[in-house]
């Protein structure tokens, strides 16, 4: 059995970063959140920008995400800032100290001065960072790693190079008892068939076809049409013909063991094996949900170089041609252009894949990290209200 | 050992290659899977395909062994084949491809 260590937490989780957060749970605080994350070195700002009067789907949503992000097994300690009376900030502190997690919330608008709130945060940082020395990395199972699968700035190589080889990764993966995550339901439309017929029963196939469906019925009603997005200009440009053959290369990176689960957006899995979360195209949303149900790393394919990061989990980049890796390599970890000029297979880079990310798992930074790229924005289904 | 061969086979059934270098009029296209030697009868831009079999207007397009679109006109071997004359599945063609599987 595969190990690696990594920091394990009071509910059992275990993290293979061991970050100290802030979260501003509305989008009025995202600067004061900022500033207040510069008090104390090495605190992680964790900024998001939607208001508090959302749907009940995206206050749900929202929530959860929040929650799960707050409570990651890559984070140490969290510190959350909300405003006056604000339930969200309340409920992710209730529902992390019943796990015991190190979490803990001040409110902007109440009876203290800015500078007072600014004092207690400052405390409570100081000494979540020294309390971080008593977190060592310990023995675990590779099986206990969830690995989520993304791409951002597809082209024509993505489904023969990148893609297949996460796919590759993604079976030995699955294979030695792990968890991996594909994403983004709009990059599933017109290949959602190839899917469905590898789910492991017809409760999870219904299941998966009507996450498809639903997306692309909420795509008609605003009067769109999937079509008229995509394949975009750039990925025509780059060869790409229909959404089909679009989609038909983003669901490579699934690989071929059969579909256990169906979760939706930052929702945590509770199989263990190859599932699918429901998220949009976007590659910073869908990433964030990922992360947020419990993904400790993200594999993310891009032929033009979307540089994308999260605050909390270590995101590895995966260059799809040789040109891009040329132009961008400080921000790709790995050269999967390698199989177009012929001196690799995918069979080889999915080995490379499944290599660093052993080694992400029991420390390594990965390019994103090293750049702190640290993108996050969480998946609304309505208008602001 | 580098590659020598300008274009790549997806999948055996597949009536497209794909290009791995510009390719000019006249070049030939060449494949480690690829017997019969064919000819390029239109400029072909890295990354984009080329019919390496007659293809007739309403027939289906083929890549990883896949439908990826239908043909809007006959497309001639060593053709590039894209948005001018390939287009997405539209709504009933999907169905029938989901309705299939669904009463498997």
């Amino acid at each position: 059995m595969k190990k690696f260590y990594g920091y394990r937490r009071s509910d059992g989780s275990i993290g293979v970063r061991n970050h100290v957060i802030v979260l501003n749970t509305v989008g009025e605080l995202s600067g004061l959140t900022r500033k207040i994350a510069k008090l104390v070195s090495g605190v992680t700002p964790v900024i998001h920008y939607s208001g508090a009067t959302n749907f009940p789907e995206d206050q749900q949503q929202i929530l959860r995400t929040l929650v799960g992000t707050a409570g990651h097994p890559n984070v140490s300690a969290a510190l959350i800032v909300g405003m006056k009376d604000d339930p969200v900030a309340q409920e992710i502190v209730t529902t992390l100290q019943a796990k015991n997690r190190r979490v803990h919330a001040v409110y902007f608008n109440s009876e203290k001065s800015i500078a007072a709130i600014f004092e207690e945060c400052k405390q409570w940082l100081s000494a979540s960072m020294d309390s971080r020395q008593y977190d060592v990395r310990e023995e675990a199972l590779l099986t206990e790693l969830m690995v989520g699968l993304e791409c951002g700035g597809s082209d024509a190589w993505s489904g023969i190079t990148a893609n297949p080889s996460i796919g590759a990764f993604s079976d030995m993966f699955v294979e030695d008892g792990g968890t991996s995550v594909l994403a983004e339901t709009t990059e599933a439309i017109g290949a959602e068939h190839i899917i469905a017929s590898n789910a492991i029963n017809q409760a999870v196939r219904e299941q998966f076809l009507a996450i498809v469906r639903n997306y692309e019925q909420r795509i008609k009603e605003t009067g769109e049409d999937i079509r008229s997005a995509n394949p975009t200009p750039g990925n025509m440009a780059g060869g790409l013909t229909t959404l089909e053959e679009k989609s038909l290369g983003c669901i490579k990176k699934g690989g071929s063991t059969s579909l256990k689960e169906v979760v939706c957006y930052s929702q945590a899995p509770t199989e263990k094996g190859f599932v699918f979360m429901d998220t949009p195209g976007y590659d910073v949303e869908s990433v964030c949900g990922l992360a947020a149900g419990g993904a400790q790393i993200v594999l993310f394919s891009t032929g033009k170089g979307s540089p994308t990061g999260s605050p909390i989990v270590p995101v590895i980049k995966i260059g799809t041609n040789p040109k891009v890796y040329e132009i961008m390599s400080e921000h790709i970890d790995v050269n999967a252009g390698k199989i177009i000029e012929g001196v690799s297979t995918i069979e080889d880079i999915g080995k490379e894949i499944y290599s660093l990310v052993e080694a992400v798992a029991n420390g390594h930074q990965t390019a994103a990290e090293n750049h702190n790229n640290q993108e996050f924005a969480i998946w609304r289904l309505a208008e602001s209200i | 050992m580098k590659n020598t061969y300008n274009t790549i086979l997806l999948n055996p059934i597949d009536n497209i290659v794909v290009a791995l270098q510009n390719i000019e009029i006249n070049d030939i296209v060449a494949n480690s899977h690829m017997k019969n030697t064919i000819k390029a009868i239109s400029t072909i831009p890295y990354g984009h395909k080329i019919a390496i079999r007659a293809i007739k207007a309403g027939e289906k397009i083929m890549k990883y062994g896949e439908c990826m679109g239908i043909a809007t006109k006959d497309i001639q071997i060593g053709e590039h084949v894209h948005v001018q004359n390939v287009r997405g599945l539209n709504e009933t063609e999907r169905l029938t491809i989901i309705n299939t599987l669904s009463s498997v």
